[in-house]
C-alpha cells in the first residue's frame, strides 16, 4: 500500500507529516496544562494564605504560644534572660547550620523568637522547652534545637525556618 | 487480537519482555497491521471518537473528584469553588459536564450506524450486546453524575428516577429505601452515587475491551456489509484508520470546544443552579436530553409498572436485534424499505425526544402513545417482516468492487436524508411549538449585552455601577455569598484594585471567633472574606419577608431562565445566544405595575410583574428612578439600574467569563488549523487506497 518512498513529491508530503505531527504534539502538550495547573493551591486557599497579625500582650516571659499561619504552626517564645544569653554564648562556627541569634531576631526585640514549627528533619513539630539546649526536642528522630531555634544535635540538617514577619507595635507583630 | 503474532521487535530489551509479556505484539497486530475494509465512510470513525471521549470523562472525572465534596451540606458549594477558584477550574467543569452530553452524541451516532448498516449481525451479535451493556453503563453513569451537583435537578432527578423501582411490586419501596439509604434521597444517596459514579467508568472501560477485542475477532462491519475476501478488500488500521480515526476526533473537538467555551450551560437545566431543596420540587422536571426518548416513553403509558416496564424494554430491546432482524443482505444500502423506515425511526426517536421535555398534557401526551407504539413496532413488527417481504439490491461481491463503483458518484444519500429528515421533524416540531406559544406568556425583551457573543467582555463601568446597586439596594435582602472581596480585583471583574477591594471589604463588619475566650466577635472584613448574608438564616429571612426567603443573587443569572421555544433553541446554538438568564433578571426588575391588569388577581402582600411566572412576586417593586446616585453620570434611571445590577450579576455568576472567551478563541484557530492539517495528510495517506 502506501510506502513512504512511492511519493513524487517526497519533501512536500514529508513536510505535512511533521507539521501535522508537530501540531498534534503541541496541542497535546498545551492541553496538559491545566490538567497540571489544577494541582496547585486554589484562590480560596491563597486567599486565606494572607498574612495575619498576632498580640504578644497574653505571653508572659518563659512562655511561649503556638499560631497557625498557612496550616503551618507558628512558635513564638517570650524568651528569658537565660535563654537570651545562652543563644548568643554558643560559638557560631561549630553549629551544623551557623547562623547567629541576632540574625534570627528583630533588634529591640531580642525576647521574642519567631519560628516555623516544623522540624527539618522530615516535618515533625518539635516539642518546645525540652531537650538539652533550653529550646525544642522534636520526639520523632531525636533533633534538639536550641533556645534560638537552630539545630543542635540530631538527624535534622537546618535550623527551624523563621517566617517573614515583622513588629507593627512593641505587643503585636504581623506574620506574613 | 486475531490470533499469534509474528511480531518481533529488534530492541534485545523489547525482545526480552516480548518473549515474556507479548503485549507489543498485541498492540501490533490489533492496532497496526489489523486489517481495515478499505471502505469505511466516516461514522466509522465514532468508535475512535467515544474511546477519546470516555478518556477524557475519565481523566477530568479524577481531576474534579480531587477538589469535589461529596456531602449534601458542601456538594452545590464545593461544585461553585473548582469553577471559581481552581485554576482552571471552569474548564475541567465544563470539559466533563459538556464532555458527558458530548460521549451520548457519539454514541447515538455509532448506535444508529449499527443499525444501518447492520453490524448486529452474525457473526457480531456478542459485540452488539456488549455495546448495549456499554450503552447501559453510560446510562446509569451519567444519571448518578448529574446528581452530584446537588441542585434542583439533581436532587428531583434522583427522586423521580430512583422511585421508578417503586414500581416494582411487593419489593418496590424496599429496594427504593436500599437505594437512597435513607427515608428520601440524602446525604448517605449523593455519598454512594458518587462511590458508584467514579467505579462505573472503569467498568465501562473493561467491557470497551470485550467490545474491542469482539470487534477484532469478528472484523469490523462496512458501508456494503460485505466481509472483506482478498488482500484487497482492507488496508492496515495503521495508518490509514489512524489517521482517518484522528480526523474525526478533530472535527468532533471542534464541536466539543463549541459547547465548553461558548455554550457551556447550553446543555444544562438552569433549575440546577438551584441549591436542592427538599422541599419545593422545579415545576418542569426534566432529565438530561440524552434520556429524553425513554422519558416519553416512561410518560406516555398512564400505568406506573407498565409505564417502568415500557421504558426499560425499549433498552432492552436493543439486545434481540440481531435476532429480530434476520435479513440475510446487512446493509441497508441495499435494502431499499429498511432504508426508508430507518429514518422514520430515527424521526421517531428525534420526536420522543423533543416530546419527553414537554409539558405531559393534551397533545403531546397523545402524540407520546402513537410514537411509542412506532419505536416499538419498529423492533416487533417493521424489521422481522421485512426481512420476510423485502427485496433487496444485488450485493457487490468484493470491497473493492463496491469501492470501485463508487468512484464516480461522490454522493452521499445518507446526509441528504437525514438534512430533509431533520427539516421534516422541525416542521413538525415548530406547529406543536406554535400551538402551545398562543398561551400568551410574556417572553423578557432581550437586551443588548456587552458580554454577549463569542468575544464579548463585561463593561467595567457596568459592573461598578451594579456593585453599587447591588451594595444599597439588593443586599438589603439578598446575600451574594459566593462572591468575596478579593473578587473584585480579579481580572475580568470590575477592574478594582487590590488595595480599593481591601478597603471596600473593611467597609463591612464580618462576624468570627471563636476567639481565646470562646466568644464570637465582629471585625473589619479581609478582602478573603465572602459578601455577609443579611440574614443569619434562611427562616430568619422568610420570616423578615412575608414567607419567602429571597434568594441568594451569586448565581441568579444562570439559575434562571425561560423557554426559548422552538425554532429558537436550534438558532441560538449558532448564535451564541446565552442571555435568557440576564433577560429574565432585567425584565423582572422593571416588570413591576402599581395595577395588576383586568382580571388578575393578585393576592395580598404580593406584586404585580409582568415578567414573573404566574405574575404574583413577594417582592416589592425593589427600584425607583433616582434612587441610587452614580458618580459617572450615567442616568439615575430603573432602566439603567436594572442593566447594570443585572451585568454585575452575570459577572458573579460567571467571574470567569472573559477567560473562558479568551481561551476558546485560542482553542478554535488551533483546532481549525490541525484539521485542516489533518485532513491533508488523510488524503496523503489514503492517497494510493482510493
Ligand atoms: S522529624 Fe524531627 S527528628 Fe525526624
Amino acid at each position: 500500500m502506501t510506502t513512504a518512498s512511492s511519493a513524487d513529491h517526497p519533501t512536500r508530503r514529508d513536510f505535512l507529516f511533521v507539521a501535522t505531527g508537530a501540531a498534534a504534539t503541541v496541542g497535546g502538550a498545551a492541553a496538559l496544562w491545566p490538567f497540571i495547573s489544577q494541582m496547585n493551591p486554589d484562590a480560596s486557599t491563597i486567599a486565606a494564605g494572607a498574612p495575619i497579625e498576632v498580640d504578644l500582650t497574653p505571653v508572659a516571659e518563659g512562655q511561649d504560644i503556638k499560631v497557625f499561619w498557612r496550616g503551618k504552626p507558628i512558635y513564638i517564645s517570650h524568651r528569658t534572660k537565660k535563654q537570651i544569653d545562652e543563644a548568643r554564648a554558643v560559638n557560631v562556627a561549630s553549629l551544623p547550620d551557623p547562623q547567629s541569634d541576632e540574625a534570627r531576631v528583630k533588634s529591640g526585640h531580642e525576647q521574642w523568637l519567631v519560628v516555623i514549627g516544623i522540624c527539618t528533619h522530615l516535618g515533625c513539630i518539635p516539642i518546645a522547652h525540652e531537650g538539652n539546649y533550653d529550646g525544642f526536642f522534636c520526639p520523632c528522630h531525636g533533633s534538639q534545637y536550641d533556645s534560638s531555634g537552630r539545630i543542635r544535635q540530631g538527624p535534622a540538617p537546618a535550623n527551624l525556618p523563621v517566617p517573614p514577619y515583622q513588629f507593627v507595635s512593641d505587643t503585636k507583630i504581623q506574620i506574613g | 487480537m486475531s490470533g499469534p503474532s509474528d511480531y518481533q521487535p529488534s530492541n534485545p530489551a523489547l525482545q526480552w519482555i516480548e518473549r515474556r509479556l507479548p503485549i507489543m505484539g498485541l498492540i501490533h497486530s490489533s492496532f497496526v497491521v489489523y486489517p481495515t475494509p478499505r471502505n469505511l465512510n466516516y461514522w466509522w470513525t465514532f468508535g475512535a471518537i467515544l474511546s477519546f471521549m470516555l478518556g477524557i470523562q475519565i481523566l477530568t472525572g479524577v481531576i474534579l473528584a480531587m477538589h469535589y465534596t461529596p456531602h449534601a451540606d458542601l456538594a452545590f458549594k464545593s461544585v461553585e469553588l473548582i469553577v471559581r477558584d481552581v485554576n482552571y477550574g471552569w474548564l475541567l467543569r465544563n470539559m466533563h459536564a459538556v464532555g458527558a452530553s458530548m460521549f451520548f452524541v457519539a454514541v447515538y451516532v455509532h448506535m444508529f450506524r449499527g443499525l444501518y448498516y447492520g453490524s448486529y449481525k452474525e457473526p457480531r451479535e456478542v459485540l452488539w450486546i456488549l455495546g448495549v451493556i456499554i450503552y447501559l453503563l453510560m446510562m446509569a453513569t451519567g444519571f448518578m453524575g448529574y446528581v452530584l451537583p446537588w441542585g434542583q435537578m439533581s436532587f428531583w432527578g434522583a427522586t423521580v428516577i430512583t422511585n421508578l423501582f417503586s414500581a416494582i411490586p411487593y419489593v418496590g419501596e424496599s429496594i427504593v429505601t436500599l437505594l437512597w439509604g435513607g427515608y428520601s434521597v440524602g446525604n448517605p444517596t449523593l455519598n454512594r452515587f458518587f462511590s458508584l459514579h467514579y467505579l462505573l467508568p472503569f467498568l465501562i472501560a473493561g467491557v470497551v475491551v470485550l467490545h474491542v477485542w469482539a470487534l477484532h475477532v469478528a472484523g469490523q462491519n462496512n458501508p456494503d456489509g460485505v466481509e472483506p475476501k482478498t488482500e484487497k478488500d482492507t488496508v492496515p488500521f495503521t495508518p490509514h484508520a489512524t489517521i482517518k480515526d484522528g480526523f474525526g476526533v478533530a472535527c468532533f473537538l471542534l464541536l466539543y470546544a463549541w459547547f465548553i467555551f461558548y455554550m457551556p450551560n447550553y446543555l444544562g437545566d438552569a433549575d440546577n443552579y438551584i441549591p436542592a431543596n427538599p422541599g419545593v420540587t422545579p415545576p418542569h422536571i426534566v432529565p438530561e436530553w440524552y434520556y429524553l426518548p425513554f422519558y416519553a416513553i416512561l410518560r406516555s403509558i398512564p400505568n406506573k409498572l407498565a409505564g417502568v416496564i415500557g421504558m426499560f424494554s425499549a433498552i432492552i430491546i436493543l439486545c434481540f436485534l440481531p435476532w429480530l432482524d434476520n435479513a440475510k443482505t446487512r446493509s441497508s444500502k441495499y435494502r431499499p424499505l429498511a432504508k426508508q423506515f430507518f429514518w422514520i425511526f430515527v424521526a421517531v426517536c428525534i420526536l420522543l425526544g423533543y416530546l419527553g421535555a414537554q409539558p405531559p398534557e393534551g397533545i403531546y401526551v397523545i402524540a407520546g402513545r402513537i410514537l411509542t407504539f412506532c419505536y416499538f413496532a419498529y423492533f416487533l413488527i417493521v424489521l422481522p417482516l421485512l426481512s420476510r417481504i423485502e427485496t433487496p439490491r444485488p450485493v457487490p461481491n468484493s470491497i473493492a468492487d463496491a469501492v470501485l463503483a463508487k468512484t464516480g458518484s461522490k454522493s452521499t444519500p445518507m446526509v441528504s436524508t437525514a438534512i430533509v429528515l431533520a427539516l421534516g421533524g422541525a416542521l413538525f416540531a415548530s406547529s406543536i411549538d406554535s400551538a402551545r406559544a398562543s398561551e400568551g406568556n410574556d417572553k423578557p425583551p432581550g437586551n443588548k449585552w456587552s458580554f454577549a457573543g463569542p468575544v464579548g467582555k463585561y463593561d467595567r463601568g457596568a459592573l461598578q455601577r451594579g456593585l453599587k446597586v447591588y451594595k444599597e439596594v439588593c443586599a438589603n435582602c439578598h446575600g451574594l455569598s459566593y462572591i468575596a472581596f478579593r473578587n473584585l480585583a480579579e481580572a475580568g471583574g470590575p477592574g478594582y484594585s487590590v488595595a480599593q477591594a481591601a478597603a471596600f471589604a473593611s467597609d463591612y463588619k464580618i462576624k468570627d471567633g471563636p476567639n481565646d475566650t470562646g466568644d464570637m466577635f465582629e471585625r473589619p472584613g479581609r478582602p478573603a472574606d465572602y459578601f455577609p448574608s443579611p440574614f443569619p438564616n434562611e427562616q430568619a429571612a422568610r420570616a423578615a419577608n412575608g414567607g419567602a426567603a429571597p434568594p441568594d443573587l451569586s448565581l441568579i443569572t444562570k439559575a434562571r431562565s425561560y423557554g426559548r421555544g422552538f425554532p429558537w433553541f436550534i438558532v441560538d446554538f449558532f448564535t451564541q445566544y446565552q442571555e435568557q438568564g440576564p433577560d429574565y433578571v432585567a425584565a423582572v426588575l422593571q416588570g413591576f405595575e402599581d395595577k395588576a391588569p383586568e382580571g388578575v388577581t393578585i393576592p395580598e402582600g404580593s406584586y404585580y410583574n409582568k415578567y414573573f411566572p404566574g405574575h404574583a412576586i413577594k417582592m416589592p417593586k425593589p427600584l425607583s428612578d433616582g434612587q441610587v446616585t452614580y458618580d459617572d453620570g450615567s442616568p439615575a434611571t430603573v432602566a439603567q439600574y436594572s442593566k447594570d445590577v443585572t451585568t454585575f450579576l452575570m459577572w458573579t455568576a460567571e467571574p470567569h467569563m472573559e477567560a473562558r472567551k479568551r481561551l476558546g478563541l485560542q482553542v478554535f484557530i488551533f483546532l481549525i488549523i490541525f484539521a485542516g492539517l489533518m485532513y491533508f495528510t488523510k488524503r496523503k495517506v489514503w492517497a494510493d487506497a482510493h
